[in-house]
């Protein structure tokens, strides 16, 4: 058993909710409550979930870009809210994020030579020189033609600036990338060409993903453990066939049954799932899935279900699974 | 009821001015829409398919673009002819349409209680009390709940699923024959957007209405859809009953989109990409628009193909050379 690359543990992270024109407070937003899961080596993650679910909070508190309440984020056996700055300096390198629209992520006043050279120089990775060869090493990688560099993001496609936004996450050699819906924002076919670069560069480089999205097919492509999250929680945990052909959450099976598939004969058995998601302001009591669950028994309204370890692998937080004693 | 189709889009070619010249955004589109049919147009961004849909409704910015050419019948009324005053009683009347974005098409200052209402006055005789009845009845038919407490509140204050019901409820105030859907489920969350589709279906088969719906998601146009037409940089190139287009895609690019999709139910194995990208709007080929990106590529395929019924099925067209002699048909 190899140690994990990233360890998350028990992260929580709340925000005071502000209302009306003096910004009163409103109450507290649970955006992640008690999340845990661990990423090894080489491995890409999946965090999936819907709007609001945390997915993309906790994928910020990984790389420190939010300050949770508490838990823990080990990276390397290295305790990254612990790191000092120049500690998270370091850190920075070898985890980077990708994210969902590049239109907005790269800065539109400066050429891609520039955007992509300017981490290289903030890290002092080698002279002006070395640094034009490692970018046009870096912007071949993601199948980009090196006049590319001289170029403005407004002079590339939607699919080109995710490609750009890969290589500027890569130019730092990270071991751990956060891919915060990397795809969402494209058409099937380019999705599928950035999916093809995403596996490649897994592959050619053995980086570690952790991969938020809400496509569940995409999720089955690409990573081999999911997370399912709902309301700031983890609600189940496993290897990504299992957890999509055979869900155990109720919550799992709505969202897997729920999730469009190209086959007229597999109509989707549109699982009546009651209702909306609750607010993060005032989740339900007990379990926060229980007014939507077709299952829901007394006991849900009352407490949160602990973890439950099916298998070595897998693990739901239902009361339908009692923990075995 | 009587069995002529509910809309015929006849040769209907949507041009946009760029830098000063006129260029097609969709050309000679040509389909029908039978009653009580749901016929899915899809494609991915820039095809024509929201063009095509607002060339329909003659809803097309009048400052840059023009319907150049073609025919919308509607119930023997050709659409592109109507005047202001008759399109203003046709849309939302025989014919409506349900945006993807229902917070930019409710207006953020009137409570959505009265937006249904006005709906209605506007296009029937009733009263003011009546069309209020009426408006709160329609919001209890899409499910909107406790419709009654929440007649009086504003856009802002409904999830995006529940404004997207008060679109449909609108949409539907005037019993169309017909209603156009532009990627109304694409904001959505999945669990959302499979209720929202529910609805959709349930109330076609109360009403009998015919639904256009546009969307890029195969996967939508598979739970919902009769028939589909695939559209492609302007041009419909294959038209099939669904479950045909799904086992058995003719169209080069059905066929690449279809293997480019990362499927929840499956292991497949590695994506198939489709090389290359849309041509632009400014610069398309006079052949076949998809030939620069088509492995099948043969040297007819410079000049235009038609879209011709195959022979060995009459309900189902492809627009390629290649593929439309069907027996024998490069694999």
């Amino acid at each position: 058993m190899t140690a994990p690359l990233l360890e998350v543990s028990h992260l929580v992270k709340t925000f005071p909710a502000r209302s009306g024109l003096l910004g009163g407070d409103a109450g507290t937003v649970h955006a992640l409550s008690d999340v845990s899961f661990s990423v090894a080596p080489g491995e890409a993650f999946g965090l999936v979930g819907e709007s609001g679910c945390g997915k993309s909070t906790a994928g910020r508190a990984i790389l420190r870009l939010i300050e949770p309440d508490s838990g823990s984020v080990l990276f390397k056996q290295k305790d990254v809210f612990a790191a000092d700055a120049r500690r998270m300096r370091a850190l920075r390198r070898e985890m980077q994020i990708v994210f969902q629209d590049p239109y907005s992520s790269l800065n539109p006043r400066r050429t891609i030579g520039q955007t992509l050279s300017e981490p290289m120089r903030v890290h002092r990775l080698g002279t002006p020189k070395e640094i034009r060869a490692k970018l046009r090493a870096v912007l071949a990688e993601v199948g980009m033609p090196a006049d590319a560099a001289e170029k403005y993001p407004h002079e590339f496609s939607g699919g080109q600036r995710q490609r750009i936004g890969i290589a500027r996450a890569l130019v730092l050699e990270p071991e751990l990338i956060v891919a915060d819906e990397p795809v969402s924002a494209l058409d099937v076919s380019i999705q599928a060409q950035i999916l093809v670069l995403l596996r490649g560069l897994q592959r050619r480089r053995n980086l570690s993903f952790v991969f938020i999205s809400h496509d569940l097919g995409v999720v089955r492509h690409f990573c081999r453990t999911v997370a399912v999250m709902y309301l700031g929680r983890v609600v189940e945990r496993g290897p990504v066939p299992a957890i999509f052909d055979d869900p155990l959450h109720p919550y799992t099976r709505a969202l897997r049954s729920a999730s469009p598939v190209p086959d007229p004969k597999a109509k989707v058995i549109m699982m009546k799932l009651e209702g909306e998601v609750a607010s993060a302001l005032a989740p339900p009591s007990g379990c926060h899935f229980h007014p939507r669950c077709p299952r829901a028994m007394p006991i849900c309204k009352e407490a949160y279900p602990g973890w439950t370890q099916v298998t070595a692998d897998r693990g739901v937080a239902c009361h339908l699974f009692p923990a075995t004693a | 009821m009587n069995s002529a189709p509910a809309l015929v889009v006849d040769r209907l070619t949507t041009e946009f001015r760029i830098d000063g010249r006129w260029h097609a955004a969709i050309r000679d589109v040509s389909f029908t829409v039978g009653r009580h049919e749901t016929l899915a147009l899809v494609g991915e961004s820039g095809c024509g398919k929201s063009i095509t849909a607002l060339s329909i409704m003659r809803l097309v910015p009048r400052a840059n673009g023009r319907i150049a050419s073609g025919r919308v019948l509607l119930d023997g009324r050709d659409l592109v002819q109507l005047d202001e005053a008759e399109l203003e009683a046709t849309r939302g009347g025989a014919i409506a349409m349900i945006f993807q974005e229902p917070m930019t098409s409710l207006n953020p200052v009137l409570p959505i209680g009265f937006q249904v209402a006005e709906t209605l006055r506007y296009h029937t005789k009733l009263s003011a009390a009546e069309a209020r009845a009426k408006a709160l009845a329609l919001l209890e038919h899409v499910k909107i709940p406790s419709a009654r407490r929440r007649f009086d509140d504003y856009p802002h204050q409904f999830s995006g699923g529940m404004r997207q019901r008060v679109m449909i409820a609108m949409a539907l105030a005037c019993k169309p024959q017909i209603v156009l859907a532009d990627e109304p489920t694409t904001a959505l969350d999945v669990t959302i957007q499979a209720q929202v589709l529910a609805l959709l279906a349930e109330l076609k088969a109360e009403t009998g209405m015919a639904l256009i719906f546009i969307t890029h998601n195969l996967g939508v146009v598979a739970s919902i859809a009769d028939r589909v037409a695939v559209m492609y940089a302007g041009d419909i190139v294959e038209t099939a009953p669904v479950t045909t287009l799904f086992e058995r895609p003719m169209h080069p690019y059905t066929e690449a989109l279809l293997s480019s999709i990362p499927r929840v139910d499956r292991d497949a194995g590695d994506l198939k990409p489709i090389a290359g990208q849309v041509p632009p709007i400014t610069a398309m080929p006079a052949g076949c628009r998809y030939a620069d990106r088509c492995p099948l590529r043969i040297e007819r395929c410079a000049t235009r193909p038609p879209l011709v019924a195959l022979p060995s099925d009459p309900r189902h067209e492809v627009r390629c050379w290649v593929r439309a002699g069907e027996p024998g048909a490069s694999a």
